[in-house]
């Protein structure tokens, strides 16, 4: 396991930003300044506000309305497994 | 296809790079400034981050996230390393890391918590204790940009002797507003006692909600939480308000 461990301390969760780095191995954009669309509740924001706990294998993070698991990351050592179906969209910015 | 270009950099995965130590000088009692010099580096927006990988003998890994202390262009990068005393990667890089040494660094990475120059609306900074990091980011890239956005920043730090860059602080820019916020002891003639953050705090010494600043604000989960819900309650935009979370403790 290589998964990234943000330095969370004592507290609960991490937010959305904390994906930038693991993602980044995936994508060629900066998937946290997206806005994604949570599919339990509906909600929309960007990938930065998610809340992201990463105590267990992986990082899992839920959307900051509804506490709904939005996306999970479990990085093993030659695949990453990237679990998508709580986000309904994806709206990625490009520039012109 | 032209347009799969994204902001900040050229659409392709990002590689660990090597970064070695340059210097390493004294912030606080515990905090340390790295600079370390990084072969390929292409630069960085303010507010962003990088991973730090280091990786033993036998071939065990680990990684942080730390934010940038700077945006610079020059293949050079600073990050300030908080000590953490039972922390595994913390002491390592602030104590055992020698100058001529080499980690490895990938990033930068996040677009969200970022400050571009190009922005003109009035700004709010919110810092708890080493959440300054990212934030000095931004002071010093308007700086460099000569740039006359108005700055107001609110640290909040548990005294006097926590305080990081404290001469770059002392020396201040035209434009920036600094407030000190002490919890545990205030210096003689501080403007507020020693306490936490208030509402009070915020109407007093931030921007009021009609101005429409962005508000940017790091610090530890519980203190953002804090300072979110008090900035909502003055009326503040919650689109506004970009935060980045962290732990005072861990690594």
């Amino acid at each position: 396991m290589a998964t990234t461990v943000p330095e969370d301390g004592h507290d609960d969760y991490l937010d959305g930003n904390a994906l930038a780095g693991p993602l980044s191995e995936l994508f060629a954009v900066d998937v946290t300044a997206a806005i994604s669309r949570c599919a339990h509740c509906g909600s929309t924001g960007p990938v930065a506000g998610l809340r992201v706990y990463a105590r267990g294998p992986g990082l899992t993070a839920r959307c900051s309305a509804c506490s709904g698991v939005v996306l999970r990351l479990v990085r093993g050592t030659d695949t990453a497994w990237l679990d998508m179906r709580g986000a309904v969209t994806v709206a990625v910015p490009l520039a012109d | 296809m032209a347009r799969a270009a994204v902001p900040g950099r050229l659409a392709q995965r990002l590689r660990w790079l090597e970064a070695e130590l340059v210097e390493r000088h004294v912030e606080t009692a515990s905090a340390r400034t790295l600079l370390l010099d990084v072969p390929g580096w292409a630069g960085s927006l303010p507010g962003q981050h990088v991973d730090v990988r280091l990786t033993a003998e036998d071939g065990y890994s680990t990684q942080r996230s730390y934010s940038l202390a700077s945006a610079r262009d020059d293949g050079r990068l600073e990050l300030t390393v908080q000590r953490i005393e039972d922390g595994e990667v913390s002491p390592y890089l602030t104590d055992v890391l020698a100058v001529g040494d080499l980690i490895e660094i990938r990033g930068p990475v996040g677009g969200w918590f970022v400050w571009h120059p190009t922005q003109t609306e009035p700004v709010l900074l919110i810092a708890g204790g080493s959440g300054l990091v990212p934030l000095m980011a931004m002071i010093r890239t308007r700086d460099a940009a000569g740039s006359r956005v108005p700055f107001r920043l609110l640290y909040s730090l548990r005294e006097p002797a926590d305080r990081l860059y404290a001469a770059d602080l002392d020396r201040g820019s035209p434009g920036l507003d600094i407030t000190y916020v002490h919890t545990r002891a205030a210096p003689e003639g501080s403007p507020r006692s020693a306490g936490r953050l208030t509402p009070e705090d915020l109407a007093r010494w931030g921007w009021p909600a009609d101005f429409e600043p962005t508000v940017y604000v790091c610090g530890p989960t519980g203190f953002v939480e804090a300072a979110a819900v008090q900035l909502l309650a003055l009326g503040h935009a919650p689109q506004r308000i970009r935060t980045e979370r962290f732990g005072p403790s861990g690594g």
